[in-house]
């Protein structure tokens, strides 16, 4: 009798055991994404796990104990207010100089064909090809070699992020900018508006979100470079520097209460983003229908 | 006149460093006193003394690049042909880990491969680590953890050339009776190829000059080319050491990039 329950049943569990296989080999890809994912996501999820820890001893490795008090008390730590200002001022400052120099390199380098402009396009593109110690070096070097005429701090770093970020402010500004139609800017001149005024009421408008994208791409490499602001800071501290001296050390939960936060504003930014775009395009599929 | 402010930074900032960079590689002398002397000894020195770093930074770059490429290809085609109406959700899901300090993203590893950490654990009880077994402060530690720091830059430009390829051309295949891995191998894989350079360079040139990884999640033994010059500038004060081991990182960078642009272009040529 068992035999042939068993014999019965079988097939129907080899079935299930295909159809689970072909339901695996035909979603492996999506399976994959998703693992994937998860890869990319883990250490973020540790750093801001890990921010609500309360450690046992200095080191901040083993889970122990929930609390909010990293969150509450997150300047208790000697240094780490100050840097995460100095990192906020260096961001804030170079990313508006970088946006304003970029945009005009991008304007020239698009609208304008003069002497030089392979060269041009080759010098903002090599910063990007370099690895960063050599920039970092480099520039150290210069501040080294200038007599004492300039001391390493808040404003090499300044001029170093400056330097890093009008590369990509080029690149994304550029992408916008061979996109346009300049049909816009011929219709404005021919209703009259002189050069200046074509350029405040049309051509900034219709560029401005790409200067924002680069403004906040500049801003979240200025926020998180490490390697040029180390050779070139001296003995001022950003957050990312304040990190490495606190490392060598034990490092604090109130880092990743740092570092949770910029995550956490830079993601609802994205998000938001993401949302909007959703919702255009929705919107627009609705227009055509 | 637009041009002029901007690049003017440029000039300053970064052309005329590099000529200081240069100068500075060929002085001899004790830190504070360099002098100027065409000291080419610099280079070779600087070679003989630290070869073994540079080979490595160059070989650990080289596995973090392949693995980027195998890791990050099949995501990019998902989100690229299969995930629809969620695409830049999972756009924003790859460009995630930059949002954390890169220093505290590495440092997370630490938690996670660490001793007494979930991964170190379950490799214990299957018996494929050893009871004295680690996985931090090994090579497979800081290579793994530039693979993480640096798959954004290979999973971008990837998406990017997997994105515009037509699909009419994918369903032109099936029509002529082209298998899937066909398909994939003779339209997808090929024309894809812009996204598989972009992302090989910028993987691996950062990755190359990298000594975050190496500093936190290896030893000595795992020592790369930026430790070196890093050390060199603000511990040792050995300036003139520290910019011919930069020149060399970036000279032997060049000749890699010619190379495989030529590698790259021939095969466009003959393919």
């Amino acid at each position: 009798m068992t035999s042939v329950a068993e014999t019965l049943t079988r097939p129907a569990r080899m079935g299930i055991g295909a159809r689970a296989w072909r339901f695996v080999a035909r979603h492996a890809l999506s399976v994959y994404a998703l693992l994937a994912v998860v890869y990319l996501m883990l250490p973020i999820a540790v750093v801001i796990l890990f921010s609500f820890n309360h450690p046992t001893g200095t080191f901040n490795y083993v889970w122990h104990k929930f609390t909010f008090d990293n969150w509450i008390h997150w300047n208790s730590v000697l240094g780490i207010q100050g840097a995460v200002e100095t990192s906020l001022e260096v961001a804030a400052l170079a990313t508006f100089v970088a946006t304003i120099l970029g945009t005009l390199i991008a304007l020239a380098l698009v609208r304008h064909q003069f002497v030089g402009r392979g060269a041009t396009n080759l010098v903002v593109f090599l910063p990007l090809s370099t690895p960063e110690i050599v920039l970092g070096a480099s520039l150290l070097t210069l501040f080294l070699n200038s007599n004492n005429a300039i001391q390493l701090g808040f404003w090499t770093i300044f001029i170093a992020h400056v330097m890093f970020i009008i590369s990509f402010v080029v690149v994304t500004v550029k992408a916008r900018l061979i996109g346009f139609d300049r049909h816009l800017e011929e219709a404005a001149m021919d209703l009259g508006a002189n050069e200046w005024t074509t350029f405040l009421k049309v051509t900034l408008p219709l560029i401005a979100p790409a200067m924002l994208a680069a403004a906040l791409l500049g801003f979240a490499l200025s926020i998180d470079d490490f390697v040029i602001t180390y050779l070139n800071a001296g003995a001022t501290q950003t957050f990312p520097i304040f990190v490495w001296g606190i490392a060598r050390v034990a490092v604090p939960p109130q880092v990743n209460v740092v570092a949770s936060t910029i995550f956490l504003v830079a993601i609802a930014l994205g998000l938001g983003n993401v949302f909007w775009q959703y919702r255009t395009a929705k919107r627009q599929r609705r227009g055509i229908a | 006149m637009l041009l002029a402010p901007g690049m003017l930074w440029l000039a300053i900032f970064f052309l005329v460093p590099m000529g200081f960079l240069g100068y500075q590689s060929l002085q001899s002398g004790i830190f504070p006193n360099f002098h100027f002397t065409w000291q080419f000894a610099n280079f070779s020195s600087a070679i003989s003394g630290y070869h073994t770093q540079l080979v490595r930074s160059f070989f650990y770059a080289g596995i973090a690049t392949v693995a980027c490429l195998v890791l990050a290809y099949p995501l990019a085609y998902w989100i690229a042909f299969r995930a629809g109406p969620w695409r830049n959700l999972f756009l924003l899901f790859i460009v995630a880990p930059f949002f954390v300090t890169y220093l505290v993203r590495t440092l997370a590893w630490l938690n996670i491969l660490g001793d007494e950490g979930p991964i170190v654990r379950i490799l214990k009880d299957v018996h494929i680590l050893g009871p004295n077994g680690r996985l931090l402060a090994t090579t497979f530690a800081v290579v793994a953890g530039i693979t993480y720091n640096f798959f954004p830059f290979m999973a971008l430009p990837l998406y990017v050339s997997l994105e515009q390829i037509d699909a009419r051309l994918l369903e032109a295949a099936k029509d002529l009776y082209a298998s899937p891995t066909k398909a994939f191998l003779r339209v997808t894989l090929p024309l894809s190829a812009p996204g598989i350079v972009a992302g090989t360079l910028l993987t691996f040139i950062p990755a190359a000059g990298d000594f975050i990884n190496a500093y936190f999640l290896g030893t000595p033994n795992q020592t790369m080319i930026g430790n070196v010059i890093q050390a060199k500038f603000l511990e040792s004060l050995d300036y003139p050491t520290a910019a011919s081991l930069s020149f060399i990182l970036m000279g032997t960078i060049m000749v890699m990039l010619l190379v495989y642009a030529w590698i790259v272009g021939t095969e466009k040529l003959t393919g």
